[in-house]
């Protein structure tokens, strides 16, 4: 049933010279995969070299016959003309945007498309039964009767594996699996792979988190430009981070970090005692009488899990646009400021960049230019009306300095890679030219070059004295970017570390403890 | 065919609903035997739909900032007889009861916009109410009566421009209209492809710009010349006189204006656009309000063309302003639509109603033709939109999120660039 490579390993998935084309874009150019039964392979590239589209091969999102190539899957040659096929021979894919429907209970998600009928009625008594298991399965304490809604990303997560256990996969395909979650929920989502793979499982893993893959993943296949560069195994080729970024780019990348000297100046930005409620429940306060300050030309960043309140001390700082019965003052160059909207905190010199770019971040149907001007129109028009022509040379001037890939100001923003849109969102802001701009998770998403240049346009910023604060999971890029960094646990500060004195052990206990509150 | 759709914009949807529309106008000017294009029946047809067509104008900004409106309907009949009442009872001459009609819309819309805006309750709900409740408004003050105006108020929906100047044979300030308006579609154009090639944009070839300038003025002094050479006393109409004059400042409003940016703002992404500062609440609240005031206008012009005010004027309406506003290319979900657009979308419909009329085909059989043309010509924009794009699998898959158009697969800044560029 299964073939065997040259050292006697089994071969589970061999994907020969595949193909696949796009109108004008030759998306996949005779890409080679092989992957071995029981292993954990994962696929690394840059976005766009066409890591998700060979998986859509796979998995037959794009059908049989729409690319050339051959999948020769358990030694058999595959011909999947949807979904539904590939899932029936053992192959599941879970897509980096999760595809729970949030209204419906954890039991419910688990058993969509799939339940368990006696009569041709959904039998619930064993359903219940099946996903208590499958729940204990991937480690999952929640009653089955949760709606999806009320659990986090990283349990989120967990009920999709939950739902690809059910379908007795095979082989499981993870795209970007820890994106979205914190690095304890990602540890116990890499735990439950390795375990998976005890069990025989195979995983195909796509991810840019590189150290999780040196961690976890048997073999690397790195795909560059649509094309399978090389293929490496972890323990015999001694793989490491640099190593795979070298495949990845064609060179290697001396460093992830453009070389910056801080000009720090003096405070102009301070917060005071900041309180907000939860917008829902009553008596719950998300941020705990945080104080904090940034100085001009300084890189602040902040550290905390998942759920700590770091995106919500922004956005409620930012014309409260998160939280009831805020509380707390805010000192900008000594003198204090309202923030009560929108409006008022662009006005008094604040820029939040979210980091939900699709949803919360930009308009999808909006072109790069009016994106660019979007958050400051008035800048560009007189007595009201828009004035087309400085909006296209605005546009024009940030496509440039910011080196936007794109043919022209007139395309879609849906059109860009995710590096190229954050660059577009970037360029609404400094467009409003704010003192303070607060970057939320700026390089989620973002393949490495890309990340490299946004590192260098808030360096840019920074050294024209505007001050910077930074949220982000990854504590590398904080540690890497920041000047100094405040920690947060469940709401409130619990630190704050000194670019020289901060390491990711000093970071991770001050963000797990509410160690000192004052 | 490439040739055309480079005269009118790599947008499909425009073109295809402006070739529609001429291939309509000629396909029943040939099989009505020429009747279709007489100064007469343009008139007529003007006269007949600048109501729809002034809703329609209103109906686009309300869906374009993702709602809708049911009411327009009611609130056009309630606004119509209030005017007519308080012109014979309160004795107030025409032009203070076209006033109080558009105060009286501005109330009612204030209304409906604060409940869709500030409590937040679906404008679907709260117009569906606004429907029943002005329609029984106006049975209620009207006491389900007839009540006609007067002479003077009748001439904003039958009258016409009048004649001045030496006897030419044609309305001649209908042909002033005409000439300055075809002059100002050159100036303009000419004006906006000069800016655009000294911003180093994209400029379409100069054959393009002068053809689709010719065709344009083409049409434009052909229709001056059917309405100035009407039968005596007939010439442009005073309805579609309003309704040039609406499109043209609503046109510019939505597309050139800050105010109009943040109405496609809203409909396009409604968190996106409040983080950047647009106060969704009084966007909402605006576009709520306007469409009532517009109502307002359009029962007032169908009062004055029929004379008096009934009980069920406007029934209806709303549906014929969605139906023009999809057609001419709006999305459901909000944050796109042109006011053009819907124009040509109540046009397509206006003439496929009028010419069926002079074909003598019964009401049913023209109903059951413009529900499929109104499925065809948004199944056209849908199986448009996903050509190339994903299959249906692949949006099952993601569960049809709106927001989640696939990125290409080029376009990326490759490190090896940046690396490059930064030693």
């Amino acid at each position: 049933m299964t073939s065997l490579d040259t050292q006697g390993d089994p071969i589970l998935l061999e994907m020969r010279s595949i193909t696949k084309e796009f109108p004008g874009v030759k998306a996949l150019s005779n890409v080679s995969l092989r992957v071995m039964a029981g292993e954990i392979h994962a696929i690394c590239g840059e976005n766009g070299a066409g890591k998700s589209t060979l998986m859509k091969v796979l998995s037959g999102v794009y059908p049989y016959g729409s690319y050339t190539g051959d999948i020769v899957y358990q030694a058999a040659t595959q011909q999947f003309k949807d979904i539904r096929a590939s899932e029936a021979a053992g192959i599941v894919i879970i897509h980096q945007e999760l595809a729970l429907i949030p209204e419906l209970s954890i039991m419910e998600n688990i058993f969509l498309g799939n339940e368990p009928t006696k009569w041709g009625v959904i039998d619930w008594a064993e359903a219940r039964k099946r996903s208590m298991e499958l729940l204990a399965r991937v480690g999952l304490r929640e009653d089955p009767d949760t709606p999806i809604k009320e659990i986090g990303v990283g349990k989120q997560q967990l009920v999709e594996i939950a739902k690809a256990l059910n379908k007795s996969v095979r082989l499981l395909i993870l795209d970007e699996p820890t994106a979205a979650l914190n690095e304890s929920d990602s540890q116990h989502l890499l735990d439950l792979i390795l375990g998976l793979k005890g069990k025989g499982i195979t995983s195909i893993i796509i991810s840019h988190k590189l150290n999780e893959i040196e961690q976890i993943a048997d073999e690397i296949t790195i795909i560059r430009d649509g094309k399978s560069i090389e293929t490496l195994n972890v323990k015999r080729d001694g793989v490491d981070e640099d190593r795979i970024i070298k495949g990845m780019v064609g060179r290697t990348l001396e460093s992830r970090f453009p070389d910056h000297e801080p000009k720090i100046g003096e405070v102009f930005f301070e917060v005071k005692d900041w309180t907000v409620g939860h917008p829902q429940i009553q008596d719950r306060l998300i941020c705990k009488g945080s104080n904090f300050y940034v100085r001009r030309g300084e890189i602040v960043g902040f550290a905390g899990l998942m759920g700590a309140g770091r995106t919500e001390l922004a956005r409620s700082l930012f014309g409260h646009s998160y939280g009831r019965f805020i509380k707390g003052q805010v000192y900008k160059d000594g003198r204090p400021v309202n923030l009560r909207s929108v409006r008022q905190a662009i006005d008094a010199g604040l820029g939040y960049v979210t980091e939900d770019r699709k949803s919360l971040g930009l308009n999808l149907l909006d072109d790069i230019k009016t994106t660019t001007v979007a958050a400051a129109l008035d800048k560009i028009s007189n007595y009201t009306v828009v004035d087309a022509r400085k909006e296209f040379s605005v546009a024009e001037e940030y496509r440039k300095s910011l080196r936007t890939k794109t043919p022209s100001v007139e395309e879609g923003v849906a059109k860009l890679s995710g590096g190229n849109q954050q660059k577009v969102v970037l360029a609404k802001w400094m467009f409003t030219d704010p003192d303070l701009l607060i970057l939320d998770e700026p390089t989620r998403g973002i393949d490495v070059g890309a990340k490299y240049e946004i590192y260098g346009i808030i360096q840019r910023l920074a050294n024209q004295g505007k001050g910077v604060i930074v949220i982000s999971s990854e504590l590398p890029e904080l540690l890497g970017l920041s000047d100094r960094i405040y920690t947060i646990f469940e709401g409130a500060i619990t630190g704050v570390l000194d670019k020289n004195e901060a390491t990711q052990e000093s970071l991770m206990k001050l963000m797990t403890s509410a160690r000192k509150t004052a | 065919m490439n040739a055309l759709k480079k005269l009118f914009g790599g947008n499909t949807r425009q073109f295809g609903m402006i070739f529609a529309l001429v291939a309509l106008i000629v396909f029943f000017q040939i099989f009505t035997g020429g009747r279709t294009l007489t100064p007469g029946n343009v008139i007529n047809l003007f006269n007949g739909n600048s109501y729809i067509l002034i809703l329609a104008i209103g109906m686009v900004l309300v869906i374009i900032a993702g709602h809708i409106d049911l009411s327009v309907g009611s609130v056009a009949a309630f606004v119509g007889v209030s005017v007519a009442l308080a012109m014979r009872d309160w004795g107030l001459p025409w032009w203070a009861g076209v006033l109080f009609g558009l105060l009286l819309g501005a109330v009612i819309g204030a209304w409906q916009g604060l409940w869709t805006a500030y409590v937040g309750i679906p404008a679907f709900i709260v117009t569906l109410a606004g429907m029943l409740l002005f329609r029984g408004f106006n049975q209620f003050v009207g006491k389900s009566n007839t009540i006609p105006v007067s002479k003077d108020f009748q001439f904003i929906g039958s009258g016409y421009l009048p004649e001045i100047g030496p006897n030419t044979g044609f309305n001649n300030l209908t042909l002033l209209i005409g000439i300055v308006a075809a002059a100002l579609v050159v100036i303009m154009s000419l004006r906006a492809r000069a800016a655009a090639k000294a911003l180093g944009a994209d400029v379409p070839e100069l054959w393009v710009e002068v053809t689709k300038l010719v065709l344009i003025c083409g049409a434009i002094l052909y229709a001056t010349y059917l309405f100035a050479t009407g039968r005596p006393g007939t010439s442009f109409p005073i309805p579609g006189l309003i309704l040039a004059v609406l499109v043209l400042i609503y046109g510019f409003v939505a597309d050139k204006t800050v105010l109009g940016r943040h109405v496609y703002a809203v409909g396009g992404n409604r968190h996106a656009a409040e983080l950047s500062g647009v106060q969704s609440k009084k966007v909402n609240f605006m576009v709520m309000m306007n469409m009532s005031i517009l109502a307002g206008l359009a029962g007032m012009i169908f009062v004055a063309r029929s004379t008096a005010s009934g009980p069920f004027d406007g029934v209806g309406w709303e549906l014929d302003a969605i139906a023009a506003v999809f057609i001419g290319g709006a999305a459901v979900t909000g944050g796109v639509g042109t006011v053009i657009g819907s124009i040509v979308g109540g046009l397509v419909m206006a003439v496929l109603n009028n010419g069926l009329q002079l074909l003598g085909v019964g009401a049913d059989l023209t109903q059951i033709i413009k529900g499929l043309v109104l499925l065809a010509a948004v199944a056209f924009d849908v199986y448009n939109k996903s050509q190339g794009k994903r299959s249906i699998t692949g949006m099952l898959i993601k569960g049809f999120q709106r927001n989640n158009n696939e990125i290409k697969p080029d376009e990326t800044t490759t490190t090896k660039e940046v690396i490059s560029k930064e030693a």
